[in-house]
């Protein structure tokens, strides 16, 4: 008995305790989100932004939630109720699990597998089963309309962050996030030959968590609210975390792709009386804030596009940008024997 | 399109150009009123609640001439009327439903003696419907609160009537 609690019971709490750690922060994080785009928004457009509940209005999060959780889950006669339900929770779940493999600073990973990207990319792609089976599953045709063009879109944007992905893979011959975080210990990838893919990346990234400027999944004025139309209370509130986790997580991905993950941006050397191993942490939130920043800025910059036009930019432009510099990316790494050993 | 007009569109000049306005905005003073605490102001014109107003003698203006409930396109104003016991004509009844009522100002404009007007307030929401189902009483309550702004509201806007 003592033995079996040794080999499983303990690791297992371990491994509990771990997953709480990642989750119940981001958790946080994704609330407080909703509170920074309020703000950011309002204040760029002179407003003051939520500012009556609790100190700043810092509250607001809560009451949000509290108000959301309150509310009577309505569900549509003629909705198929399992798929109905089962949805939001897909989506939440996918969100969420992605982070596994996300590595917070020097080591501190909970599943440090070598496909690292690769698991990444297949869980993001399951995302768009979330969305379209809730818009079928809700049984409206704005709904409906909504999802299809959700899933088209994602699956358009995802050809080319795959391939945006394999030229930060010719530079660092792995799929282990940690080793590609390590591979820019000499220079971040945004400053290199890379930029222009961060860009596309970044681009997409927006198109892939159906944010402004591309958020026509939810394009209110012709779609009422997408494929979350049917959704009310907590089946809605967990989209909408799904929504802004996947914000997070792309913002991640961002800064371990091009932004150096935890690194310190031109390693410089910390001063403030923080402990070195802080340190990690503290540069690699910076930079998710700084991405998320850049989503809600351009939210609060650029009108909707049209859907041709979001899929000429994706086929038309991005597809062969990024084809384009996948060639580029490896004649440059085996004309200068840069390859990596 | 010109050489200049493709290497703007590459390199995303135009979005820069949004995105540096935006930035700059962040730190402009805000425009927020913090509403119940501070407010916008109004003009001398604003038809907000309305009030039946009195002479400074006390004696109530309304003539019962009707016109107020004629014109008024959405019927939110009831009139009864009969000679009071000095023979002057009086209201008996003067009701507004003001879940009807539309706030065009043709009631104010329509009046004679100047008795029906729409003051300054629009601070008066309520949670039943029968709250907002205003009688006579109620007309002449709010006339006598609100008397002091209606009268400098009239005066400062009669030289462009």
């Amino acid at each position: 008995m003592i033995d079996f609690l040794t080999t499983y019971g303990l690791p297992l709490l371990i491994l509990i305790a771990k997953i709480v750690a990642i989750i119940v922060p981001l958790l946080v994080a994704i609330a407080y989100l909703t509170y920074a785009e309020r703000k950011v928004m309002a204040a760029m457009q002179m407003r003051k932004g939520p500012n009556v509940v609790g100190p700043l209005g810092l509250l607001q999060p809560i009451a949000d939630g509290v108000k959301l959780l309150g509310k009577e889950t309505i569900i549509p006669s003629g909705a198929d109720m399992v798929l109905f339900l089962g949805a939001p929770m897909l989506t939440f779940f996918l969100a969420l699990c992605a982070w596994a493999v996300i590595p917070f600073s020097d080591g501190v990973v909970l599943a440090d597998i070598n496909v690292g990207i690769l698991y990444l990319f297949a869980i993001s792609s399951l995302g768009v089963y979330g969305i379209i089976v809730a818009g079928w599953a809700s049984n409206s045709k704005y709904s409906f309309l909504g999802a299809m063009r959700s899933a088209a879109q994602m699956v358009s944007y995802e050809v080319s962050i795959g391939l945006v992905i394999i030229t930060v893979l010719l530079y660092v011959g792995s799929l282990n996030l940690s080793k590609i975080v390590e591979a820019q210990s000499h220079g971040w990838f945004v400053f290199s030959f890379l930029f222009p893919m961060f860009i596309v990346f970044f681009i997409s990234a927006l198109a892939e968590t159906n944010r402004h400027p591309f958020d026509l999944p939810e394009g209110e004025s012709e779609l009422v609210g997408g494929f979350n139309t049917e959704y009310s209370s907590m089946a809605f509130a967990l989209f909408f975390l799904g929504e802004y986790g996947n914000m997070i997580l792309l913002s991640a991905t961002t800064t371990i792709l091009f932004l150096g993950g935890w690194l310190a941006p031109f390693n410089i050397e910390p001063v403030l009386g923080i402990p070195d191993a802080l340190w990690g942490f503290i540069w690699f939130a910076l930079k998710i804030c700084f991405c998320l920043f850049v989503f809600l800025w351009t939210r609060a910059t650029l009108p909707r596009y049209r859907y041709d036009q979001l899929m000429r930019i994706g086929w038309k432009f991005f597809l062969p940008l990024s084809l384009l510099w996948v060639v580029l990316t490896a004649g440059y790494l085996v004309a200068f024997d840069k390859l990596p050993k | 399109m010109s050489a200049m007009q493709n290497i703007k569109r590459i390199v995303l000049f135009e979005l820069a150009k949004g995105f540096w306005l935006t930035f700059s905005y962040m730190f402009r003073r805000k425009v927020t009123l913090n509403y119940p605490y501070e407010k916008g102001p109004l003009s001398p014109r604003f038809r907000g609640e309305h009030a039946l107003r009195r002479y400074p003698n006390g004696e109530e203006r309304c003539i019962a001439c009707k016109l107020c409930e004629a014109i008024c396109p959405a019927q939110a104003i009831t009139i009864e009327a009969e000679p009071r016991a000095d023979g002057s004509r009086r209201t008996t009844r003067y009701d507004i439903d003001m879940t009807k009522c539309i706030y065009c100002g043709l009631c104010q404009e329509a009046c004679p003696v100047d008795a029906i007007v729409e003051g300054p307030n629009f601070e008066y929401s309520a949670e039943t419907h029968e709250e907002l189902l205003y009688n006579k009483e109620r007309l002449l309550a709010n006339g006598d609160r609100w008397e002091a702004e209606l009268a400098a509201n009239l005066a400062s806007d009669a030289p462009y009537r």
